[in-house]
Parts: C-alpha cells; structure tokens; sequence
C-alpha cells in the first residue's frame, strides 16, 4: 500500500527533453512559473499553454500519464476555485442570499485555475524528464556560487541523492516491520485518528532505529571509500552544456519576452 | 614483501558513564600478531564476538589500535596524514549490502570511490568499466542497485572498491547476508579476482566451506589468533574447533566421524572428491 506513493516519478524515453541538461530544465520552468504570475492577459495565458503542449509533446511524455499527476491536486484545486469565486469583491453579477458573485471573482477564477493547472503540469514535468540524480547535480552547479557565503551546497546535494536512494529501501523495510507487528496482533486499520496514530508507534519505533543503523554503516562505508567531501573529487558524469542547451536557453529567453510584449499589447488593446 | 602486519595489536572498546568515568573496558582484540603476504587468500575465522571484524576495521584504518601497531603496505595507520593512501590501498567490504551502496544506478556506484580519489573523469570510466567486467556485472551497469539480489549487490560493492586500485580487499562477512547461491557468487568472484589481479584478499566469515581454497587461516577467539595454518593443518583439529564454536565443513566432519569410529581415513579431509576417493581405496583393502 505505500509502495503506492511515488516521489519524483521519472518517466522514462528518449527525447530531447530528456537529454537537456537538468541546469537548463530547472531554470526553465523556475523562469516558466515567473512567467505564469506575471501574465496579464489571456493571451499571453494562451501563449503558455502552447508552449508548454510543444514542449510535453517534445517529452514523448504520453499525455494521460501528466493528467494522472493532476489528480490528487484536484480537491485542492476546486477548493481555491470556490473561495476566489465567492470572496472576491467587485462588481456583482449573480447575487442569492449571502452568496454573491462578481465579475472580478469570475476573471480570477479563471485566471487562477489555468495558472495552477500550468504550474503544476510545468513542473512535473521537469521531474519527468529528468533522472532524481541528474537533478540534484544540476541543483549542485546552481547553487555553487553560494559556496562562496559557506553555503555547503556539496553536502546537501549528497544528502538528497542519498535520501533518494534510501526511499525505496526504507519503503520495503516499513512494509516488513508493519507485516512483522501485524502479526504479533497490532492494528494500523481501524479506530479513530488518535487511535490509528498510537498504532504507528510500533511501526515507526524500530523503522528509526534500523534507519540510524543503516545511516551509521553506510557512513563507515563511505569513510572507507575516501569521501572526504567535495574538496578534490572529481565526476564521474559533469554536467556539460552542449548546443542545444544554449538553444533552448535562447527559446526561454524569446519565450518570456513575447509574454512581456503580450502584457503591454493587451493594455494597448483594452 | 607483507601487505599487512600487526604488532601487539590491542583494540578496548570503553563505554563510560554520563560523567565520562570508565564503566566497562572490554578488550576486542588482544595482541595479535599477523603477517598477511602480498596477494595471499587470507580467511579470517571466528564466532561471534571473537573480535574479527574489529580486526578487520583496523586495516582499513577506521579504527585506530589501542595498544600496538598496523602496518598497511608499510605504512603506519596511526600515520593520519597517510589514512587516505591506506583506505585506497585497503579496500573494504561489509556484510549488509544495502548499506554501502551509495549511488542510485550500478556504474555511479561503482564510480564512487574513484570520484573521492579525484580521478580524471575518463579514467573513472574506464575504471569501472574494467571493474564491473572483473565481477561478472557489465550487463548491469545501468540498472538500479535497488532491484538486484543480494549477491549481486556484494559484487557491485567489490567493483565499486576494485574501482579504487587497491593491492588487498578486506571482506567483512560479505556472505552473512546471503542466500547459499549468492554465497557462492561472491566467493567465487573473490578468488577469481586474487588470481587474476593478483589482490590480496583477506576473508573473514564464520562459514568454514568458503576457506577451503584459503593460503592461510587464522582462528580467532575472545580477541586472540588461536590457530593458524593451511586449511588442512585447521581442519584436522576437528575438536579444537568445535570447542572455539566453529564448525568444521560437513564432509571434514563426516570424515572425522568415520575416522573415530575406526574407519581409516586420512586427516584432514576437505572436499567430497577427496572423500570419495578415502572410502574407495578402504574397498579395495
């Protein structure tokens, strides 16, 4: 049951995207979600949309894979749908007792669900497209400058591939310590919330302590094999920009002009 | 030339109370002296806390000893401004897979420990490439470590150290984890890799059927080497051992038994051939 829950879910293909360099994906979509709150018109909303559908269809991502990974985001979604529609003041168009609705509440709606729906979709799709590992190398090379205010932006990046590589295991072990109390007679299934939330006591007890195990060896075990840091180590795999990346920088770059210039347009026209 | 050598080595683990006073001293290990040759099989045999895997730690330097002295390829692991050369120089492997693996695909793991070592990047490749061929798991370089099997997973580790250039590999109980097939799995690809690549290789277990094929084996027992030999030279001593806890393998112990019962059968008998060919020449008698 929590083999179910998938984090960084990468789908893999070959294609253009894929191959990028994560630096590029991980500006790209900072520089797509900037986009996305600084649009003012709904053509330039149109303009992302379309971006974004050339680039999922450059993925090779199949496109019912991406609208499963709205799901669960759906009753979030409706949520902020409903209170922008029904607090937002303004000019009202439709009124019954203390519900009213007014024509800034619609625009806002709108405009906040296409907003979210590209968010997110924009998003996963970067985690998509690219490898956990490739992501925490591209995150390294970012935020490298900051090694330069003590920032120790090496070791973080180390934690997070090790973590990544921990949850699958860490997942299996839950599910045989959870088998393993299940039948000395413990219950994880029925009773209230407080009661259900005692119950994960005995599950998470010895999941902690095999965890420090695990950390304490796997520590000993690098030591053993020379790491000593990120002073002096080399890659196996640098991150490299080739020509496309510098392309794709370029279509950024086009990108969110065009979405300035729209903005401007729109005040021209309205 | 000895690739390893202890002198006097005594390691006390010391557990002390909140006020930092001594509670318990308990002495791991206590003045061994070995010398382990340049690309010898070395088995390193014991029961449960007899202090074999803290002699294990000490060659790699992880731990420094209490009383005495290592030498790692000549080198001193009290010498800290060399503890690098001797962690390169001393490989190691533990018992539970899971926890050494430290990449999330086969080759970056591989990879790992030559990255440390600030090899250039195409030399890290070729390194990998190389060692991955040495344990039989090129075919797997692009898996995930996470769906292998345990053996396997044991011969990704020993890439991942072979990686590294180092003259000898200590093993910490690699098999103790594994089921009987990847036992096998990883023994072999341990002698293949001392005969071919000349490491040296020092095994420490307490399966006896993994030291047969052994140069020398060294019994421990409550921190102390208490026999040393060939396998053939331990093996006879059928109730010494068993009174260190160690079982001696089943044929050794089926010979013994025969033997006892008046049955004349040579001492030291340590496959099923060897016994096979005792039994048919007490029929041709």
């Amino acid at each position: 049951m929590i083999r179910d829950i998938t984090i960084g879910q990468y789908y893999p293909a070959d294609s253009l995207i894929h191959k990028l360099d994560p630096r590029v994906k991980l500006v790209g979509t900072i520089v797509y979600i900037i986009a996305l709150f600084v649009i003012d018109s709904y053509i330039g909303y149109l303009l992302a949309a379309l971006a974004l559908l050339a680039v999922i269809r450059l993925s090779k991502v199949p496109v019912k894979f991406i609208l499963r990974g709205l799901k669960p985001i759906i009753a979030i979604l409706l949520f902020t749908l409903v209170f922008n529609l029904l607090f937002t003041q303004g000019d009202p168009v439709f009124k019954a007792g203390i519900i009213t609705i007014t024509k800034q509440g619609i625009r806002l709606c709108i405009t906040m669900a296409i907003r979210l729906v590209l968010l997110i979709i924009g998003s996963s799709l970067m985690t998509f497209t690219t490898t956990p590992n490739h992501l925490t190398d591209g995150l390294e090379s970012l935020m490298g400058p900051l090694k330069k205010v003590k920032v120790p932006v090496h070791e973080i990046s180390m934690m997070m591939s090790i973590a990544l590589r921990f949850i699958p295991i860490l997942m299996e072990e839950t599910d045989k310590i959870m088998k393993a109390q299940t039948a000395r007679g413990a219950d994880f299934e029925t009773g209230g919330l407080v009661k259900k939330a005692k119950g994960l006591i005995p599950l998470l007890v010895p999941l902690f302590v095999s965890a420090f195990r695990r950390a304490n060896d796997l520590a000993m075990a690098m030591e053993a094999r020379c790491y000593r840091g990120g002073e002096g180590r080399t890659k196996m795999k640098p991150l490299k920009y080739t020509g496309r990346d510098m392309v794709s920088y370029l279509v950024l770059a086009v990108f969110f002009a065009g979405i300035i210039v729209l903005n401007h347009v729109d005040l021209l026209m309205f | 030339m000895e690739m390893v050598k202890t002198e006097g080595l005594v390691f006390e683990y010391i557990r002390r109370n909140d006020e930092g006073e001594v509670e318990s001293i308990n002495r791991a290990v206590d003045n061994v002296d070995l010398r382990i040759n340049k690309g010898d099989f070395i088995a390193i045999l014991g029961h449960n806390g007899s202090g074999k895997s803290t002699l294990a730690k000490h060659i790699n330097a992880i731990l420094t000893p209490t009383e005495g002295s290592v030498w790692v390829g000549g080198i001193n692991t009290r010498e800290e401004e060399h503890l690098w050369d001797i962690r390169q120089n001393a490989g190691m492997v533990f018992q539970n897979p899971d926890n050494q693996i430290i990449g999330t695909v086969v080759e970056e793991d591989v990879g790992f420990g030559a990255e440390n070592l600030g090899v250039p990047t195409e030399e890290i490749w070729e390194r990998v490439e190389k060692s991955l061929k040495a344990v039989g798991m090129l075919e797997y370089r692009k898996h995930s470590p996470n769906k292998l099997s345990g053996g396997q997973k044991q011969r990704v580790a020993i890439a991942g150290i072979m990686a590294m250039k180092p003259q000898c590999i200590v093993l910490d109980e690699p098999t103790a984890m594994l089921d009987p097939m990847g036992r096998k799995e990883v023994i072999e690809t341990v002698m293949e890799l001392n005969k071919k690549e000349k490491v040296t290789v020092i095994l420490i277990t307490h399966y006896m059927e993994e030291v047969i094929n052994a140069d020398k084996v060294f019994v421990m027992d409550k921190g102390k080497v208490v026999m040393e030999g060939t396998p053939r030279e331990i093996f006879k001593e059928v109730e010494q051992l068993k009174r260190y806890r160690l079982d001696v393998p089943q044929v050794t112990e089926l010979s013994y038994e025969l033997r006892k019962s008046g049955l004349k059968i040579p001492e030291g008998i340590l496959t099923v051939d060897e016994l096979v060919k005792a039994v048919c020449a007490l029929k041709k008698e």
